[in-house]
């Protein structure tokens, strides 16, 4: 197999309402910083993938409102529905199938035009599960509930990490939360669904990321460092709740199992130094480093008290301040490409921590993580 | 090194216009589990999905997780494109680019729709622009109304000629059990039949349909020892430029020429007519038969509808069109281009039965969405250079 790398990032700053932009107003602000982070043109790009959700945009066909702002007119191009790894994966398999030597890959989403309790809502059974209610917010109480449970991980852990990603967020011009906050805050904000309190929860955000992944015959061509994507790997476990053990995420073990073995990582807790983690809620940061095996089993809460995934700890996680400083839905993952490479390549600004030689970056699907995206990205090809 | 890849299997349910029989997952079931015996593979042997619909027809959120267990995809990366109508064939493509980067071997593409669960109109309006176009849509029949209409006032087209094609497609589709509408008509039934939006009358126009489709793509290290004679993929294109209301050229499908003058330059086409034996075109209504060919460069402009009454395009003709009695005969949205590209796999592995061309070396398939968009696939008998 054939290597790529990603040779340029641009994203918009995450805010929670964006009124002066459409959805083409926020692809053409990434797309060309993405491009002049590349030291490119549109004229380089190859070929396009969109990201993008017919739900979350409220719109049939969604990638057709990015599809001009994002350059794609007369090349070819397709659209990703779900998170932005999974878009980046695409992309990836583009640039590596002959066809095509450079994609721009691209995702957006506005919360602030969606209502997502029902947005949601509709990724349940229409028979069986809908009818109850169910949104995201609910399933993944469930799912804290029984994570704790199995665990013994205490909400005083879960909201050092609110703390630790809102103040990381500080450094972080783009993020759409920067706070400084006390676990007492995080306890004490309006209990959203039991145990997560408002704190707990990622916010409603709009945003649009973009990434360029180039083949590796052209990777060096253009004037930024190339990002090497050594490693990925995604899989999806049963649909329904009652068919899984949602205090655990098997797909993403496996996922993260193969992305490693395809980067040649053998020990992953001392081989990845940076790892950006989907936080949509706080408890989940916690287990899918476990599930991943960047912690013990049931241990995560006690390493995050020692401070092992602060800034300056054995592995710092979400140094951008993650989705619960801003979590533009589907864009995510590629904001979490984008911080990652930007680690990598040593131009982090204030959230750069200090060694980033081999960086992890995990992308959801579906609900309370059924389906996970693992990417192992390097300095070195 | 990039990998050459084939179709090896595809599999497809017996359309109709209702199947309250059966759910979404169940639909998609049918399609796979005949798609893995037509290539007598085992779901284990799948190494990735690629699935696609259009969301908003059935209302399921994340279809890719929703679908798992009618898509066999527990434990396995699955992964959805969705494009509108054009679906189909980008979910093909997509299975293409995943086989052919060499991270898998063996993936299964699905498409599929339940039409009968939507309400496709008012899905289908939400495409567009909120505040500049969406005023102004009024459905899919009115947009493709006024490219015959373009069509027929640059070249003198008539409403005979665009019938002519549905006659064509309606009684190949006699020679094809999977489709929705088997019924021969006459010349004089098309244009007594209402008038939806001029030009277009009912029976120029496709169904709504429930169906799904699946495709199995194999990677050169293994298609032949799966599929002795597989179907290659020469070469894919993709035009989707139109954003806007006034960005289509109308009366010319500009997706159709720049795509297919890509696609056919990279293949070494020259002169599709002659060295394509068959095409599966998405033609939803019968003048897309005419103008689009012509795009494609089959003939020249205005020059489809003599070519077409001279019976080129019918079986037994020199380039036979829609074997399969195309989109007028079946219409499941998100699976229509994936049963073209299907379709188009079997002509070349001889799988065709009652609806075969003989000799097939080359067949053209293609999908088409609403808003000017085609997709397409160069398939080949031959393994490509």
């Amino acid at each position: 197999m054939d290597r790529a790398a990603i040779i340029g990032v641009g994203m918009t700053k995450i805010e929670k309402n964006k009124v002066r932009d459409t959805f083409a107003d926020m692809a053409w602000e990434a797309v060309n910083k993405a491009l002049d982070d590349a030291g490119m043109t549109i004229d380089d790009i190859d070929n396009v993938v969109t990201t993008s959700s017919d739900f979350w945009d409220g719109r049939t066909i969604s990638c057709m409102a990015v599809g001009d702002a994002s350059g794609a007119a007369h090349k070819n191009v397709s659209c990703v529905e779900g998170d932005g790894t999974y878009g980046a994966f695409y992309g990836m398999t583009r640039s590596l199938s002959g066809s095509y030597k450079t994609t721009l890959v691209t995702g957006h989403s506005k919360g602030s035009q969606s209502v997502s309790s029902l947005i949601t809502n509709s990724a349940f059974d229409p028979i069986y599960e809908r009818g109850l209610g169910m949104d995201m917010v609910t399933a993944c109480a469930m799912q804290a509930n029984a994570y704790m449970h199995r665990t013994g991980t205490t909400p005083e852990q879960m909201a050092m990490v609110s703390v630790k990603n809102h103040g990381n967020a500080l450094k972080n011009p783009l993020a759409q939360l920067p706070m400084k906050l006390t676990v007492s805050d995080v306890l004490k904000s309006e209990m959203i669904a039991d145990p997560l309190h408002k704190l707990d929860c990622s916010p409603v955000s709009d945003g649009c990321a973009a990434v360029i992944i180039a083949h590796e015959s052209v990777a060096s061509k253009f004037k930024q460092k190339p990002v090497w994507l050594k490693g990925v790997s995604f899989c999806a476990d049963s649909f329904f709740f009652g068919d899984r053990d949602i205090s655990r995420a098997k797909s993403l073990t496996e996922a993260a199992k193969k992305a490693y073995a395809m980067a040649g990582i053998t020990d992953p807790k001392k081989e990845i130094d940076v790892a950006e983690v989907y936080d949509a809620f706080t408890y989940q940061e916690l287990m899918w480093l476990e599930e991943m095996g960047l912690a013990d089993d049931a241990t995560a809460g006690k390493l995050l008290e020692k401070g092992e995934f602060n800034m300056d700890g054995r592995l710092p996680v979400n140094a951008s301040g993650g989705l619960l400083s801003g979590h533009p839905v589907i864009a995510a993952g590629l904001y979490g490409m984008a911080a990652v490479a930007r680690q990598i390549r040593g131009d982090a600004g204030g959230f750069q921590v200090i060694k980033a030689k081999t960086g992890l970056v995990h992308g959801v699907n579906g609900l309370g993580g059924q389906s996970h995206c693992v990417w192992i990205m390097g300095k070195d090809k | 090194m990039a990998k050459r890849v084939a179709i090896v299997g595809t599999g497809q349910t017996f359309h109709k216009s209702h199947r309250p029989d059966v759910n979404g997952q169940e639909l998609i079931n049918e399609a796979v589990m005949r798609a893995l015996q037509d290539a007598d593979l085992k779901m284990k042997d799948i190494d990735a999905i690629v699935i696609g619909n259009m969301d908003h027809f059935e209302g399921i959120n994340y279809v890719d997780c929703w679908s798992v267990d009618g898509s066999g995809g527990t434990m396995k990366p699955i992964i959805k494109l969705t494009t509108g109508g054009t679906t189909g064939c980008t979910v093909a493509i997509g299975g293409y680019h995943l086989v052919g980067s060499g991270m898998f071997d063996r993936v299964l593409i699905i498409g599929w729709e339940k039409n009968s669960e939507s309400d496709t109109t008012g899905a289908i309006t939400t495409a567009f622009d909120p505040i500049w176009d969406r005023q102004v849509f009024a459905g899919a029949i009115s947009g493709l109304a006024a490219e015959a209409q373009a069509y027929i006032a640059r070249y003198g087209a008539t409403d005979r000629d665009g019938a002519r094609v549905s006659v064509r497609d309606r009684k190949h589709a006699m020679n094809n059990p999977h489709a929705q509408l088997r019924k021969e008509v006459t010349l004089e039934e098309v244009l007594a039949s209402p008038m939806l939006a001029d030009p277009i009358h009912l029976l120029d126009v496709c169904p709504r349909t429930d169906g799904a489709c699946a495709v199995i793509m194999a990677s050169e290290d293994v298609a032949e020892k799966i599929c002795p004679k597989p179907d290659w993929i020469w070469g894919t294109a993709v035009r989707h430029s139109y954003s806007y209301l006034g960005d289509a050229d109308y009366g010319r499908l500009t997706s159709m020429r720049e795509g297919s003058q890509e696609m056919f330059k990279k293949a070494g086409i020259r002169e599709p007519r002659k060295e394509l034996d068959v095409i599966e075109l998405y033609q939803p209504y019968s003048f897309g038969g005419l103008i689009w060919i012509e795009d494609m460069g089959v003939v020249g402009p205005g020059e489809a509808p003599q070519y077409i009454w001279d019976g080129n395009t019918d079986m037994g003709g020199e380039l036979p069109i829609n074997p399969s009695g195309g989109v007028i005969a079946t219409n499941p949205i998100g699976a229509t281009g994936l049963i073209r590209c299907a379709e188009a796999a079997m002509q070349v592995m001889g799988k065709a039965e009652g609806r075969q061309v003989p000799d097939v070396n080359f067949a053209f398939s293609s999908g088409f969405g609403g808003c000017w968009w085609t997709d397409m696939i160069l398939h080949g008998k031959k393994k490509p250079n």
